[in-house]
């Protein structure tokens, strides 16, 4: 299970200190799917980095006690300077896995052939998410984050991450972030909507939905704690 | 592991994660080209020897004959370089390794040990490689007292490791931090008993370097390395309070800086 309880997230702005999550709270037992619906700005970067512990909240509190990813496909984690399969055994090392037998695994899903053993900073950005999600893949968690990760790459590569993804591990829980609703009512049981740091939390996926077409984010102005 | 208790797994986390970045840090900054790895020893030998080579050039005998110069600058360069390089290596180091945090087990901490032990077991090993070499073809004499050395070594790199997580955790407060420790690590480098020996200095001057921990470090490699032909001043019990403070201030920056760090 994970759990946000009143989670308040402020940045320093130049303006002052702007509060980009506002008393967010929800609760994802294992194996639930939910979806977060936002727009551009709406905070879904900064829960993304909650979630994952890369930062803390300012205040209020998350709970988890099932293991949880790195944001899927997160290709910002690689280090340019080393080949593909360095970076498998880095993430490996980290999570405590073995990495030799998921080279097969890692080989035939990013189709890189060679390019495996090449520093990652001479691969195109299709062949950096290939395997960013091969590595994501190659580590089992309780639940995943995904951020949108999905949209980049040609459809023979979405419809091979769907598989392994959503059919492959459907028994895991998903925090599934987006700003396209589709997505969401294709994998998701539940939504929420994050607006303006807010998280509106709705009992049907279309209702969520509707919520979500009728809000407009203003430019940010100053919302001061 | 399953019935290690939480602090015991903790450590094995911990280990692995360190092991991970250490050879992740390697590779990233010395590349698998040429030297590759060796450059970690590469660099400050040559940082040492060009320094060896400046003074001997400078005459900086110091009219006492009594200390080779040689023996002299590898002590002194080599112990600046254990607490001043980790030092600006955690400096950035938050800075360039935010995205690691997105890995639940990588922690701000994991960063700065992986830092503070590359670079001291760079410039541990050139102290060891050019002691051994010089002494080897009779240059310079083998240290009067090993132990001591390694005991004045121990304590800089206490102060090194110290002065490293304070100055680097504090960058998560402002990157001012960051800009101040340049010029303060430039200047410090002059007094820090590099270049000269306490004994040298009126004793006014000496009061006020010895405020300087890394100055009774020096002193003690020195006592060790030369023995009784020089005289030597310092108090470890100063410096190890200096270190346990800086440790304790260190740790605790550490805890709160690991709750504000944030990406960019």
């Amino acid at each position: 299970m994970i759990r946000l309880e009143n989670v308040c997230k402020s940045y320093h702005t130049r303006g002052g200190s702007r509060r980009v999550l506002d008393n967010v709270g929800f609760e994802l037992q294992r194996g639930g799917h939910i979806g977060i619906l936002g727009r551009n700005g709406a905070g879904k970067s900064t829960l993304i980095r909650l979630l994952s512990g890369a930062e803390h909240p300012t205040s209020g509190r998350i709970h988890r006690d099932m293991s949880v990813s790195w944001p899927l496909a997160f290709t910002g984690a690689f280090q340019p300077n080393m080949t593909g399969i360095d970076n498998l055994k880095f993430i490996c090392r980290v999570y405590g896995v073995d990495w030799k037998p998921l080279v097969p695994f890692v080989e035939e899903f990013t189709e890189l052939g060679i390019y495996l053993h090449e520093p990652v900073l001479h691969y195109s950005v299709g062949m950096s998410m290939r395997l960013a999600f091969a590595l994501s893949m190659a580590i089992e968690f309780d639940c995943f984050l995904i951020d949108e990760g999905m949209s980049v790459g040609d459809s023979r590569f979405g419809d091979r991450c769907h598989v392994e993804l959503f059919q492959k591990r459907k028994d895991r829980a998903f925090i599934l972030v987006s700003h396209d609703p589709n997505i969401i009512r294709a994998y998701c049981e539940r939504a929420a909507v994050l607006h303006l740091g807010r998280l509106y939390e709705f009992a049907q996926i279309d209702e969520a939905y509707e919520f979500y077409d009728k809000q407009v984010v203003p430019p940010p102005g100053p919302r001061f704690d | 592991m399953e019935h290690a208790s939480p602090l015991l797994k903790s450590l094995a986390v911990q280990l692995r994660v360190v092991r991970a970045m250490l050879m992740r840090e390697v590779i990233t900054r010395f590349g698998r080209e040429n030297l590759g790895v060796l450059w970690l020893i590469a660099e400050p030998m040559m940082f040492t020897l060009g320094v060896a080579a400046l003074w001997t050039g400078a005459g900086m005998s110091h009219g006492s004959t009594s200390i080779p110069v040689v023996a002299f600058a590898i002590t002194g360069y080599s112990s600046v370089l254990m607490w001043r390089n980790s030092v600006s290596r955690c400096n950035s180091g938050i800075q360039q390794n935010f995205n690691l945090l997105y890995h639940r087990n990588v922690r701000v901490i994991d960063i700065f040990i992986t830092r503070i032990v590359i670079e001291m077991s760079g410039a541990t090993a050139s102290f060891i490689i050019l002691g051994t070499f010089f002494t080897a073809i009779e240059w310079i004499k083998p240290p009067i007292d090993l132990l001591i050395v390694v005991g004045g070594w121990l304590m800089l790199a206490w102060f090194g490791a110290a002065l490293s997580i304070l100055v680097g955790a504090a960058t998560a407060y402002s990157e001012v931090v960051e800009r101040l420790w340049h010029p303060t690590s430039y200047l410090l480098f002059p007094l820090s008993g590099a270049a000269f020996m306490v004994d040298w200095l009126p004793p006014a001057a000496q009061k006020v370097v010895l405020l300087l921990p890394m100055v009774h470090g020096v002193e003690l490699v020195r006592d060790g390395y030369f023995g009784h032909v020089v005289h030597t001043h310092y108090d470890m019990a100063y410096m190890a309070a200096v270190n346990l403070l800086l440790t304790l201030a260190g740790l605790i920056v550490l805890r709160d800086a690991g709750l504000r760090v944030e990406a960019g």
